[in-house]
């Protein structure tokens, strides 16, 4: 839970990167809007987490000394316009695929609180589609910027759903406690069946060479991601881990003389008043 | 470390005509903050035409542990409830 909240809380970084950066105003509103939900989202999980005893200053500050992590598709960059509508597609597309089953997960606090998160998401997914259908009928250039970004998120993207059950850690508890309902490759799939009729629509390619359907199994056949990689970003060497982590603490540091100022007023006011 | 901030419990009635119910929690200084930002945080929608915020430590709970004894005593009268009388037939309105 811990880690989800810190992902919803870093994962503001790179689309805010872009929003003084919209192209219209409209877009702008859309993505300051879209960014102010993943900071909702970090705060109900952040108040659910709560709930088993942990308070929130030692959260911020495992996050702050490397100790809880986030997810690794945030340490990815965003180059171009164009990575804001992969990201709503992709990344949150993928989050939905990964928080829908949490819904009803055996924890109520982290189960309510996905509720409200999954209701907010579909918004997040669609905005980014129309950005990537907007792209990719309009010049030829605006479209090889959409394709750009696809071949860039999908990888990662598909990344987000974990190592392989065979090979991951945590997976089986999480099974075991009825937190986690899917295993990694099952949602992973269920993924990129959704994505390919979608990706058809927007007439932009998955770059995936062994992508094909496979009338057998009733899903398409894909590559799967480079796991070595991910395990590399998850250490801490993804391209933006250092720069994520260092803007976070600048925030954190910025913003305590609000958190004090805010303190002692508080502190004044419950002062009794003389006459 | 510094410490938290309060803990609030939040409100928020959804339309006129329905109770308030509870939405979640956050940390604020004060209640005037803790209005806003509960305005910020559970009504970005439009989920709502009033909030209440109220002090988490303020909360008095029956223990989850206890349940069973704490609810017993409603246990065995059945015949609070309507269902548990029979009306004689042809009795209208009842
Ligand atoms: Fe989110
Ligand atoms: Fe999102």
């Amino acid at each position: 839970m811990a880690q989800h909240a810190h992902s919803e809380i870093i994962g503001m970084q790179p689309e805010a990167n872009w929003i003084t950066r919209a192209p219209t105003l409209k877009r702008k509103a859309i993505l300051l809007a879209k960014v102010q939900d993943e900071a909702g989202h970090g705060l109900y999980l952040y108040a659910a987490a709560e709930t088993l005893g942990v308070t929130r200053q030692t959260l911020y500050e495992l996050l702050l000394a490397g100790k809880q992590k986030y997810s690794s598709i945030f340490n990815y960059p965003t180059l171009s316009w164009a990575d804001i509508g992969a990201i709503g597609w992709l990344v949150d597309g993928a989050a939905i695929v990964n928080q829908v089953p949490l819904c009803r997960c055996s924890y109520g606090p982290y189960a309510r609180a996905m509720i409200r998160i999954c209701k907010e998401e579909s918004f997040h997914q669609r905005q980014g589609y129309e950005i990537l259908y907007t792209l990719s009928h309009g010049t030829p250039a605006q479209k090889a910027m959409a394709q750009d970004a696809v071949d860039r998120w999908w990888y990662p993207s598909l990344a987000m759903f974990g190592p392989p059950d065979t090979e991951s850690t945590h997976s089986e508890r999480s099974m075991a406690w009825k937190i986690k309902r899917f295993g990694n490759d099952e949602l992973r799939q269920r993924f990129v069946d959704m994505c390919v009729p979608q990706a058809a629509v927007l007439d932009l390619t998955i770059p995936d060479p062994a992508l094909r359907w496979n009338a057998d199994r009733g899903g398409y056949d894909f590559t799967p991601p480079d796991y070595a990689e991910l395990m590399a970003v998850v250490r801490g060497n993804g391209p933006c881990n250092r720069q994520r982590m260092a803007h976070r603490r600048q925030a954190y540091e910025d913003g305590a003389w609000v958190r004090e100022a805010a303190a002692a007023y508080a502190a004044k006011r419950r002062e009794p008043v003389h006459a | 470390m510094p410490e938290d901030s309060p803990l609030w419990e939040v409100f928020v009635r959804p339309r006129r005509g329905l109770a308030h119910s509870h939405v979640g929690s956050l940390h604020a200084p004060d209640a005037a903050m803790a209005l806003r930002n509960a305005r910020d945080l559970y009504t970005r929608r439009q989920e709502g035409v009033s909030i209440w915020v109220v002090p988490a430590a303020q909360i008095t709970a029956s223990s989850p542990d206890e349940k069973d004894a704490f609810f017993d005593p409603a246990a065995d009268k059945v015949y609070r409830h309507p269902t548990f009388y029979d009306v004689p037939e042809g009795a209208p309105h009842l």
